[in-house]
């Protein structure tokens, strides 16, 4: 029987070496595996490269990562973001390496990964610094940039529903980069809201099917709560 | 001669919504281009596209009705219209890289007499390097419209020969609206369409760096009081 539920905080580290590369999924903070990253965080697993679009606001999310002092590189798009002084310490005292890649590029880069692909050439960052010390390329008259693949040695992502064979599916916006790294890693590990029986998911409507998810771990905390309050608050103060 | 009178920013923000054509595909840049949607002909149909993977993006939510669940590219809760759709990130990009959104609005601190456009960084070494979707934005979309004040606070010119901040791409912008002209970039050059009343086509090229071409058919900028 195939069954990748996880249920103990415990079993989320399992076999995370320091060192490692590892996916975090999420766009700001929605969308963000917040109990895989406090199992991080607990665990005695460090020297970390994170892969996430952003870099966490205030002391949530990778932020808090960060701040506990696990991670010695950000590879994403933005991590500056309003209340981002985590990361702007960090950076600002240089202990802390960047890797700055456009948005669409960081995404192809992981989903060329997932797919088995050695690289592809792209328009983005032509002419620009960020295309210094990368190959470059004329096709049919236009000019493109050499991207090379972006792999994990781990993937944490948040969905919304799983079964036991970890198909996926996700809520809203907090879809993001979630369904792209989970193809990407050696071992990829989601964090779900609920886990429904097998045959509960309409096929039509999966989005990850399970061949790309090793464990599935249901959400005991209630940090929706806390961030839906502090959006909802940030909203109607604007 | 009365002094003339630059636009604010909810008046740029209306000149730019009166090009937009009924069925356009659109992204909104953070800051002043999230003004657009407030202006736009309420008879023409718009669909918004913003990259953290939304199509029909609608205006943000009433009070009672936000969801944490829905957001836009700058964090701010909003909501879906009836059509809209959900989609990944890689998805996402292609819908911005691969040419299919017919157009793009963005603020810019600096845009170079061939469109070549930068808006992500000022070379600040003490900042955070951010790009996020900036540079893939311009790159696949051919009607890159550009928002901004006409100079910086301390009047300095935004539109240059060349752009002295980092490069978000090159030749990528198609028409600019400032606070005192709207102006097309060309392959003969800058061709202001439009100036505000008052100020004469020599002092609005005196706070331009760039050279600027007057068309031959230009108008008065106008705008309502809002």
């Amino acid at each position: 029987m195939i069954n990748k539920c996880i249920y103990k905080t415990r079993d989320i580290k399992k076999g995370i070496k320091s060192g490692s590369t590892i996916l975090v999924g999420g766009f700001g903070e929605c969308g963000v595996p917040l109990e895989l990253i406090d199992a991080l965080i607990e665990s005695d697993i460090t020297d970390l490269a994170i892969a996430s679009n952003n870099a966490g606001v205030a002391d949530r999310g990778v932020a808090k990562l960060l701040k506990a002092g696990k991670v010695k590189k950000i590879i994403g798009s933005y991590p500056r973001s309003i209340d981002s002084y985590v990361v702007e310490e960090l950076y600002k005292k240089n202990l802390i390496k960047l890797e700055i890649v456009p948005q669409g590029t960081f995404v192809e880069r992981i989903r060329a990964a997932g797919a088995g692909l050695g690289g592809f050439y792209t328009p983005v960052g032509v002419g620009t610094m960020l295309a210094e010390g990368k190959e470059a390329k004329i096709i049919d008259g236009k000019e493109y940039i050499l991207e090379k693949p972006l792999k994990g040695d781990v993937a944490l992502i948040k969905a919304y529903k799983a079964d036991r064979w970890g198909n996926l599916i996700y809520k809203k916006t907090a879809r993001n980069f979630n369904p792209i790294m989970a193809t990407a890693a050696d071992l990829v590990i989601a964090e779900v809201d609920e886990i429904v029986e097998l045959g509960e998911l309409n096929p039509e409507e999966i989005v990850t099917p399970g061949v790309f998810i090793d464990r599935v771990y249901q959400c005991k905390k209630n940090y929706d709560d806390l961030l839906h309050n502090i959006y909802v608050s940030r909203h109607r103060n604007n | 001669m009365s002094e003339y009178k630059p636009l604010n920013k909810k008046q740029i923000a209306w000149r730019a919504a009166q090009d937009i054509t009924d069925g356009s595909i659109i992204n909104l840049g953070i800051g002043m281009p999230t003004l657009i949607s407030n202006y736009v002909n309420p008879d023409i149909e718009v669909i918004y596209h913003t990259e953290n993977g939304m199509l029909g993006m609608g205006p943000a939510p009433s009070k009672g009705c936000e969801d944490f669940y829905l957001q836009n590219a700058s964090k701010e809760l909003v909501t879906i219209v009836k059509g809209g759709s959900f989609f990944d990130s890689a998805l996402s990009f292609s819908i911005m890289r691969g040419g299919h959104l017919d157009m793009v609005f963005l603020g810019s601190f600096q845009v170079s007499e061939e469109g070549d456009i930068a808006n992500w960084s000022t070379g600040d070494n003490m900042l955070v390097p951010s790009v996020g979707g900036a540079m893939d934005l311009v790159v696949g979309c051919n009607d890159v419209r550009i928002l901004m004040n006409h100079c910086t606070k301390d009047n300095k010119p935004r539109i240059l020969k060349r752009c002295s901040y980092p490069l978000t791409a090159k030749r990528g912008a198609r028409r600019i609206y400032t606070d005192l002209a709207v102006i097309d970039v060309t392959s003969n050059g800058l061709l202001v369409r439009e100036i505000v009343e008052c100020l004469d086509f020599e002092k609005l090229q005196n706070l331009t760096e760039a050279n600027l071409i007057l068309d031959k058919n230009w108008k008065i900028l106008k705008a309502p009081n809002i």
